[in-house]
């Protein structure tokens, strides 16, 4: 359901949406279920003239199955959800594919500064492209990124990958994504990080094969004179 | 029966004190011990913290469907400002309003009256924990107006933005959210001890443990909750006001400290208190409920067991706060098992409310309004918190309006929509007399539709990937679209329907203390022991001491298929025991 609002974009966008799917469709049956009940008990039982009350401890153990059966059935939704959850959580945040690509991102008060590697492909090295809220990725490659920030909290969101990750000063996260799609998308900041927090977005461009590997040829001269500065 | 007369007789705080008719207005209404006075003054604070908090949501929600205009009242609001108010609307909600009326508040009226106690263990302790808990609402709402402006680091407070004033530009304002925050804490500690104690000591002759109502369980079982989580979030505060101000760094990775640490500390206690203030609503339900339905709690013990089981898992579900928040994420597999777990007590408890309608003589009275929409309203709330405490799922909702949503449809039915369900059942207990009931319906669904219509807007909002405290949208193309922005309108056009229907409550809240008709003894006709005193509004003491009252049965004798009258006071002594006497 979440597609109808943002696309998938990324690899495993489309595992997370099919278990908000999957927990959507459970809790609703059990919210409409619940509400369902509810409100035809109100409309039932409105108090009459004459008429009194039950009496109905709830300790007998046919009274008590009406706890137990939806409380047993509950157990078995919630395993439903558990295994869900965890699956793409796995898959998501415990799992590194090889990667294609590495970059570093940096959090900062109030913008985020992208080390994509250059033409020889690798992170660390002289020909880095250092970038601030513009990020440039190819499409259909691993990308491996470490995430770091300078200041405070900061986190690193890119709702069409529905890829969220703190950003945490003193240590390095590891993450990563793949993506699906091309164009240019949101990047946010998601952990509020001072008076700028809310003018701290970035530009994410995804681009083919080709495409990106021009802007990286169009980039190096420029980040030559940066360094320099 | 006779013994137990003597001992209360004996007992020097009895019912004559409001034959005093000397007491100065100082010490009736602001230096009293008296635990009635006391939850009034606790109510009445509340309530004006509450007329803050809700200007302060007026404010931000006009600079988010408006931004950059000027807000009526108010004024253009900066980034800066924008930041101090959500932080502020957050912290006064949850601990200067929900806390103060629904712990402190209900379980000072309340604990006493219920058990059958002239009034709490620790009376003077009880004053000071008001005095205290006063002394912290001043100094929040000061903070706002210092140098710097009020602290706008989020109402969790987390480090490193809250503990270097280089990063949150608020030195004063961060420092006094610290302090009143942690004299918040005491002021509830003195306050919890008081609840606990008198709830195990002080019980009528008589009453067993399940004939305890569930509201003074629950608001026991809170107040034991809220005094096992609070010490390492005083701990972390006290650390917080070291790095601020004396240069330590215990949340300061370049001096060896890890601002994580502040996250565990703070959820551990954060979690727990999303209980510590859902249980006293939940037992006003409950006891609303039954009274209007005239039935007995349907499995009385299993909802008591429930809220046990859910405060004992409440301590082990904190990460799920933290899932992306750098933690080891293997731990995140941990607490999303004990987080959908909780799903069952708290699924169980809704179970029982909802079987508790079965077979009801159901009356449509204000209060019983308010708390069916606690139970309908809560239930979305519970239900939305899946996607949250699940993990693979949080990745994408976590700190969007999703969330947002999801816990306003949590704490709007605890904080206000239970509140309200209190306040309108045990107006006459407070003041005597009766409220109005159309005022009080116009009220209630002057409230309600608005709730809806303000908070179901955000849930689309987040899940369209809106991520909180931003002041001005337009810096993200996605979320600056039109249908987004209108939404954010109908929100703010809803909530200042809402904020004016409040209006028709303060009137009736008012006119009805002042003028109201006189309340009878019992008017509800409910079975529990604060309607056995002598008069509507019972003085200090609550009974004369020669009539204390015991009890004989549980609290939801409704309906009792022995009995003609339809319900059966828990101080009605058994036909063979009065033969016997």
């Amino acid at each position: 359901m979440i597609e109808q609002f943002v696309e998938a974009g990324s690899t495993y966008a489309r595992n997370i949406d099919n278990v908000i799917l999957l927990i959507g469709v459970l809790v609703g049956f059990w919210w409409a279920l619940s509400t369902g009940v509810f409100f035809g008990l109100i409309l039932k039982y409105r108090a009459k003239p004459g008429v009194r009350a039950k009496y109905v401890p709830g300790t007998s153990k046919v009274e008590k199955k009406f706890i137990n059966i939806p409380h047993g059935l509950v157990l078995v939704c919630d395993v439903l959800v558990i295994i869900a959850a965890v699956q793409v959580w796995v898959h998501v945040k415990q799992t590194l594919p090889e990667p294609d690509y590495e970059i570093r991102i940096i959090g900062q008060q109030w913008a985020w500064t992208f080390q994509h590697p250059g033409a020889d492909g690798e992170l660390d090295t002289d020909d880095d492209i250092r970038l601030v809220d513009e990020l440039h990725i190819e499409v259909d490659k691993n990308y491996v990124f470490h995430l770091e920030a300078t200041d405070v909290m900061h986190s690193f969101s890119v709702p069409i990958f529905r890829l969220k990750q703190d950003a945490i000063p003193g240590r390095t996260i590891t993450g990563w994504f793949n993506a699906t799609i091309t164009g240019e998308y949101d990047i946010q900041c998601a952990e509020m990080c001072g008076i700028g927090h809310g003018v701290m977005g970035a530009r994410i461009h995804i681009e083919r094969g080709e495409q990106h590997a021009a802007w990286v040829a169009d980039q190096t001269p420029t980040v030559a004179t940066v360094d320099a500065q | 029966m006779a013994e137990h007369a003597a001992e209360h007789a004996l007992d020097d705080h009895g019912g004559g004190h409001d034959d005093h008719h000397d007491v100065s207005f100082f010490h009736k209404y602001l230096w009293s011990t008296d635990h009635k006075m006391i939850a009034k003054q606790y109510m009445f604070t509340g309530m004006g913290m509450a007329v803050i908090g809700a200007f302060m949501a007026y404010v931000f929600r006009m600079q988010l469907a408006f931004p950059g205009s000027e807000v009526p009242g108010f004024g253009a609001v900066s980034p800066g400002t924008y930041n101090a108010l959500v932080t502020n609307h957050g912290t006064i909600m949850i601990f200067w309003v929900a806390m103060p009326v629904l712990i402190a508040g209900f379980g000072n009226l309340l604990i006493p009256l219920m058990v059958g106690a002239d009034d709490m263990v620790f009376p003077r302790l009880n004053r000071l924990s008001y005095q205290i808990f006063l002394v912290s609402a001043v100094v929040i709402i000061y903070s706002l107006f210092v140098q710097g402006g009020g602290f706008g680091g989020a109402w969790t407070a987390y480090p490193p933005l809250s503990a270097k004033a280089e990063y949150n530009l608020t030195p004063q304002g961060a420092s006094l959210w610290v302090i009143a925050v942690g004299l918040e804490f005491v002021a509830f500690l003195m306050g919890g001890i008081n609840f606990i104690t008198t709830a195990m000591n002080s019980r009528a002759p008589g009453m067993k443990a399940f004939d305890v109502p569930i509201v003074i369980w629950f608001l026991v079982i809170a107040s034991i909750l809220f005094m096992a989580s609070v010490g390492p979030l005083i701990a972390g505060a006290v650390m917080l006001l070291f790095d601020q101000n004396l240069g330590t760094g215990f949340f300061d990775p370049n001096q060896g400290g890890d601002p994580v640490l502040w996250q565990h500390l703070f959820w551990f206690f954060g979690h727990p208190e999303v209980y510590v203030v859902l249980l006293p609503a939940m037992g006003i339900t409950a006891d609303v409920m039954c009274v209007f339905a005239r039935k007995k709690m349907f499995a009385q013990k299993i909802v008591i067991y429930t809220a046990i089981a859910t405060g004992v898992l409440s301590f082990f579900v904190w990460a799920h706060h933290q899932f992306i928040s750098g933690i080891d994420p293997r731990m995140a597999n941990v607490f999303t098992v004990t987080t959908v777990l909780i799903s069952i007590p708290i699924a169980e408890m809704c179970f029982v409310y909802i079987a508790t309608l079965y077979g009801g003589s159901i009356r449509l009275t204000t209060p019983m309004l308010w708390a069916l929409a606690f139970v309908a309203e809560f239930l979305i709330g519970g239900v939305t918190g899946i996607f949250l405490g699940a993990s693979g799922t949080d990745i994408y909702f976590h700190d969007t309006y999703f969330v947002l949503a999801h816990f306003h449809y949590t704490f709007f039915p605890i904080a206000i929509i239970g509140t309200l369900a209190g306040i309108t059942y045990w107006f006459p207990k407070m003041f005597g007399r009766m409220m109005d009931e159309t005022l009080g319906k116009i009220h209630f669904w002057g409230t309600i539709i608005p709730f809806n219509m303000t908070f179901i807007p955000l849930f689309f909002l987040g899940a369209a990937g809106q991520h909180r405290r931003i002041y001005d949208y337009s810096n993200f193309p996605e979320l600056a679209v039109p249908w987004m922005q209108n939404l954010r309108i109908l929100a703010t056009v809803s909530l200042i329907v809402m904020l004016v229907f409040q209006v028709v409550f303060l009137f009736n809240f008012i006119k009805s203390a002042l003028s109201g008709p006189k309340a009878s003894k019992n008017p509800w006709q409910a079975t529990t022991l604060e309607w056995t005193t002598a008069t509507a509004e019972p003085g200090h003491g609550n009974w004369p001491p020669d009539a204390m009252p015991n009890c004989y049965r549980g609290p939801y004798e409704y309906a009792n298929p022995g009995r003609e009258d339809d319900f059966w006071p828990q101080d009605e002594p058994p036909a063979d025991t009065e033969e016997q006497a």
